[in-house]
């Protein structure tokens, strides 16, 4: 059962004059689930699209085709102010930078109480309560005293902590992560990622969390899907995909993060611009036979639940 | 190995920098033997980069050396002139900073660069540099016509390579990689360090390695230096730290970094964040996020909490600066 569905997701950016228009195609045909109580890493190198993929499901963007359902809703038709605003407090997004996303003349209080009164979660009486609740249940103790600090006060770790206490404020059913442990130090990296297990378990939330980094994809993830130049390559229970991965490009990855030699003259994983048909990875493919040149793959489900587009190793029946 | 290769480097001693009245590197001692990789790990802020810079004499104000000796082939560094300096840097020992993909010349041809470079340290013809500058650009595994190309014509990656090209173009003995790939994707990162480490068999230079990535140390160095706080807490060949760290903080920086295959067990990281050092704690400066500094052990506590632990030799070549170790 899915809380929230991406349909055929794509978005493309213009760039260039207006003689010479490209468009690169930062997101293409992206589908995906997220169920309550689960962690879905989406995983990718810079400028494969991920982030964006998280922000158009936060509404940041807005898509050029394709669908985010939330229930029945597509939430990208939805236009009234009422509805942004409901849909809002039922997902919520946690960046990247928390030296950025905090108001830095602002208390720690008010960045929790703000989201409790706009979307009036409890009585004004009760507020001062649940912002306590709120740094309690991120580790942010003792929460009176941590309330009335300024972000210059707090370390980056403690400041992501506040920022995941605001976004759980709205008591929201989803929340997308997008790279929220890249900028903090590697020992405070697992406390953050603890605390994401420890909130689907008890809130049963459903997160999709966007990283570069699959070691800590497989820590926290129940399912992954892998990102390569603005499509979904790889999708699956996150053990099965990187025990047996089907797509070339997981595969090359892995060989990377599992230190064993490899030999590739990649140009990276962006967005394609104007992209032909055939498979994006097709250059840099060891596997590459001549169809790949001209038919771009679908995702093919090749083992259960665990999908690749990739002609060789997931082909169309 | 030969005696060539086990003769000392580089030398430091007792370093102490600090930046106004702040105390980033508080009596650091490093050796690097010829042809050696020393790995250099630790969070931000732990200084570092602040030894890479000490090392390299290129510390700014308000940062200044107020203590210690750094001996390059048994030379002190500290007190040079300026023009001395200008001659050691590049020839003896260069640096590839963290930002390194952005400190090229953007209005620059890549080759012009390597002509400029070169002819401030030698005589040399601007044709005979640029064909030079070809053949480095080789090395590193780019097309030799790259000398034409602009920076912004490169991805991070091609321009990172062309950095360590020009690091290696006077031949340094020392190479010091400063947080050299943090920017780049996995996939570059590892064909980059790849690259660097067939080259250090080629040409036989000793490698200064700063990272906060201690995974990618216990692949790439032949020993690891483990800073915290301004001080080095543990060091060791790597395969010891690996299999047998002594430092409560070494413990868990190991323990920080999710393993990829086995089973999936939970992790803690450490407690806390690192110290403000404009108040480092009193005694030992892991002791507020210690797992075992607990008041209970009152005797250790009150060393822990107020006596500042030594680097000692535990076993040959394994150094540790913990009460834990000494009790």
């Amino acid at each position: 059962m899915s809380v929230l569905e991406v349909r055929d997701l794509s978005k493309s950016f213009a760039i260039g004059g207006a003689l010479r228009r490209q468009h690169v195609h930062a997101v293409e045909d992206v589908s995906f689930s997220l169920r309550p109580g689960t962690i879905t890493a989406l995983v990718g190198e810079s400028g494969s699209g991920k982030s964006t993929v998280a922000r158009l499901i936060a509404r940041l963007y807005d898509p050029s085709s394709g669908a985010v359902f939330f229930g029945d809703e597509d939430v990208a038709q939805v236009r009234r102010r009422k509805d942004v605003l409901r849909y809002r407090s039922q997902v919520q997004l946690i960046f990247q930078d928390p030296f950025g996303s905090l108001n830095p003349v602002k208390t720690v209080r008010h960045h929790i109480e703000r989201p409790l009164r706009i979307h009036d979660i409890v009585p004004s009486s009760q507020v001062d309560d649940r912002v306590y609740e709120l740094l309690e249940t991120v580790g942010l103790v003792p929460a009176r005293e941590v309330a009335d600090k300024y972000p210059h006060e707090l370390s980056g770790g403690q400041r992501q902590r506040v920022a995941i206490a605001r976004a759980l404020a709205v008591e929201p059913t989803v929340v997308l992560a997008d790279e929220p442990t890249s900028m903090l130090d590697v020992s405070i990296r697992i406390g953050i990622l603890n605390l994401m297990l420890k909130l689907k378990d008890e809130r049963d939330i459903a997160f999709l969390y966007v990283t570069h980094d699959i070691a800590s994809a497989r820590y926290v993830a129940d399912d992954i899907l892998v990102m390569y130049a603005g499509q979904i390559v790889e999708r699956g229970p996150v053990e099965q995909v990187l025990a047996e991965p089907l797509h070339p490009y997981t595969r090359l990855l892995l060989a990377a993060v599992h230190g064993e030699r490899i030999a590739d003259r990649g140009s990276g994983a962006s967005a394609a611009v104007d992209p032909v048909e055939g498979c994006r990875f097709v250059s840099r493919c060891p596997l590459a036979i001549p169809v790949c040149s001209e038919v771009t793959p679908e995702l093919v489900e090749a083992r259960r639940q665990h999908a690749a587009r990739c002609h060789v190793t997931a082909p169309a029946t | 190995m030969s005696a060539i290769a086990t003769k000392t480097l580089l030398e430091v001693r007792g370093l102490e920098v600090e930046y106004g009245r702040v105390r980033a590197v508080d009596g650091v001692d490093l050796d690097i033997a010829s042809g050696e990789t020393l790995g250099l790990a630790g969070e931000s802020g732990c200084g570092k980069s602040t030894v890479a810079n000490a090392v390299m004499q290129i510390l700014r104000p308000p940062a200044h050396i107020v203590g210690g000796s750094i001996r390059f082939q048994g030379e002190e560094l500290t007190g040079k002139s300026n023009e001395e300096l200008r001659r050691f840097r590049w020839r003896n020992v260069s640096m590839v900073f963290q930002s390194a993909m952005n400190a090229l010349n953007p209005v620059m041809r890549v080759g012009d660069q390597f002509v400029d470079m070169m002819q401030a340290h030698e005589r040399i013809s601007k044709h005979r540099a640029i064909v030079r500058a070809g053949e480095l650009l080789e090395l590193v595994g780019m097309d030799k016509h790259r000398v034409r190309s602009y920076p912004h014509e490169l991805s991070g990656g091609m321009r990172q390579r062309v950095i360590i090209a020009m690091a290696l173009a006077l031949n340094p003995e020392l190479i010091i990689l400063d947080e050299p790939t943090t920017a780049l994707d996995v996939v570059v990162q590892r064909e980059i360090l790849q690259e660097v480490e067939a080259l250090k068999r080629d040409f036989g230079f000793a490698v200064l390695f700063i990272t906060h990535d201690l995974s990618l140390l216990l692949e790439f160095a032949d020993r690891i230096a483990i800073m915290y706080a301004g001080e080095i807490v543990e060091a060791a060949p790597a395969a010891t730290l690996a299999e047998s760290p002594l430092h409560p903080y070494t413990q868990g920086l190991l323990q920080s970094f999710p393993p990829l295959t086995g089973p999936r067990v939970k992790l803690t990281g450490i407690a806390g964040a690192p110290p403000d050092l404009r108040e480092p704690p009193a005694g030992c400066r892991f002791h507020p996020r210690c797992p075992h500094c607990v008041p209970e052990n009152v005797a250790l506590y009150f060393r822990q909490t107020s006596e500042r632990p030594r680097l000692r030799e535990i076993t040959p070549g394994h150094f540790v600066a913990c009460h834990l170790v000494d009790a």
